[in-house]
């Protein structure tokens, strides 16, 4: 992958993107179990798959997601967050 | 041509020994599986083997022997970590290291040359301090040197480096060595195999069965295996082989890429390391510079080399030492490192019975290679974690105990 398409900026290269991980529902602080937020923090799906994940264009900073297979490091698409699905 | 080479041409059976044996099939049971033929799977079954007699193993590896990670350091060893669970067990492991060659009747080309790391910034001369004195309370050789010991070492370094990021000084450590990484996994293999390890080349892992919590046997692209104790060592691959029997860690996948120059004259002695310009560097027994960086920037289950790499640590490099504007790259590379938090390993045993981990060796694994293959065999023989790795255990982010190992990642990864 040598450029991202930015959902406001158009294809640029990826040296202007900031990668911020998979994109991870937060269980509520106040109600999960210690074990839960211990695994929330921590764990992450290590595993190659076609993943969800924040990615931030860093000249305008736009927050974005990004569908890429992480095994062969394509980038299926691209959008802006649309709320918890 | 020799006669000897003549009649090895003509002889269909060679009796020369090979280095390993091949073994044609699979047994349909071991008391022990290793996943992973690298320095650490090799390590393992070796001193299984050597020093608790047992022998009726077998590593499993989808490649080939040392292809992955352990081919494709920088090759640096050293012990001048910043935690006491990391210094007592890295310094295990060049004690260890010393003493291989003779182990394995085999020439490792183990070089002493020394390791400086170099800081550029009052707070990174800082951590040097600390790092220093919790190497020296543990009876490491390590210290702060100043910038004209920098420069006595590396007489054609650039000490302003292009004169943005000036050396106010660095952490010395003498024992910093370099060793031929092919060959250590081939001395361990060997050993391993002389002493009834089966090593099984080409041999992927498809699946792990577990019963009631228990590891009852492994599913191998050449057929059922049953055994007791399964151990992964199989550093970017672990997440595969994690879903298989449903562990979570908090690992992740980046590549390290590294790169080598042609060969040249001998000048760089030590083994030099910058943090702040995301530089290590060494000269090669055949001449070439051995050049890393810091990780890519995103996760990639993959091991393909960038441009970007090499314009970006050439840039550095040149910065340090200017009068390699004119040496060429010969050849560039990547491995897939599996990261932690807190930048130490995840080891020891799992919520799977009989399955043990060797993993988040992201990318300081190579000169750990003896003292996890020594650790990890007690550890199985035992079922109980080897005193030197119980800081390392994966129960640690559970209980937000981690041991926090950032200061001494060799850049800042």
């Amino acid at each position: 992958m040598k450029i991202l398409t930015c959902p406001l900026n158009g294809p640029r290269p990826v040296s202007e993107f900031f990668y911020w991980g998979e994109v991870r529902p937060m269980p509520n602080p106040s109600l999960a179990s210690d074990d839960e937020w211990a695994d929330y923090v921590f764990n992450r799906n290590g595993a190659p798959g076609v993943k969800k994940e924040w990615w931030c264009h860093t000249p305008s900073n736009t927050w974005f997601i990004a569908e890429r297979d992480t095994e062969k490091d394509v980038v299926l698409k691209t959008y802006f967050y649309q709320g918890e699905e | 041509m020799p006669w000897r080479l003549l009649r090895f041409a003509l002889n269909k059976k060679h009796p020369e020994p090979r280095m390993f044996t091949f073994h044609e099939k699979l047994k349909s049971s071991y008391d022990v599986v290793i996943i992973g033929a690298g320095g650490h799977g090799l390590a393992a079954a070796y001193y299984l083997a050597k020093e608790h007699g047992i022998t009726n193993v077998c590593v499993l590896e989808k490649g080939y022997i040392g292809g992955g990670n352990t081919g494709r350091n920088t090759t640096i060893i050293r012990s001048n970590y910043l935690t006491p669970e990391g210094v007592k067990f890295y310094d295990e492991s060049v004690k260890l290291w010393q003493d291989l060659s003779t182990d394995f009747d085999l020439n490792l080309f183990y070089a002493n040359r020394g390791h400086f790391t170099l800081a550029h910034t009052d707070s990174a001369l800082r951590t040097m301090r600390w790092r220093a004195e919790v190497n020296k309370h543990y009876g490491v050789n390590s210290e702060v040197v100043g910038p004209e010991v920098v420069k006595e070492a590396a007489p054609m370094i650039d000490l302003s480096c292009a004169g943005h990021a000036p050396i106010l000084g660095a952490l010395y450590h003498a024992p910093g060595s370099v060793a031929r990484h092919d060959a250590v996994a081939w001395g361990y293999g060997r050993g391993a195999d002389q002493r009834g390890v089966e090593i099984h080349q080409q041999t992927e892992v498809l699946g792990i069965d577990v019963q009631a919590g228990k590891v009852k046997g492994v599913k191998t692209s050449r057929g059922y295996i049953s055994t007791g104790k399964v151990l992964c060592a199989v550093a970017g691959s672990t997440p595969r082989i994690l879903k298989m029997v449903d562990v979570k860690t908090p690992l992740y996948i980046h590549p390290l890429q590294a790169m080598v120059s042609e060969p040249i004259k001998p000048w760089l002695d030590p083994i030099l390391v910058s943090g702040s310009l995301h530089v290590y560097i060494s000269q090669s027994a055949r001449g070439e510079l051995v050049m890393g960086a810091s990780l890519d920037p995103y996760e990639l289950h993959g091991t393909r080399s960038t441009l970007d790499f090499v314009e970006g640590l050439s840039t550095h490099m040149l910065e340090m030492f200017p009068f390699l504007s004119g040496v060429k790259v010969m050849r560039q590379w990547a491995g897939m490192a599996d990261m932690t938090p807190d930048f130490a390993p995840i080891m020891g045993k799992t919520p799977v019975e009989g399955f043990y981990l060797d993993s988040g060796w992201g990318t300081w694994g190579f000169k750990a290679t003896p003292v996890c293959g020594k650790t990890m065999a007690h550890t199985l023989v035992n079922d109980t974690p080897h005193p030197l790795i119980t800081g390392f255990s994966m129960d640690r982010f559970r209980n937000y105990a981690l041991t926090g190992e950032k200061g001494a990642a060799s850049v800042g990864h």
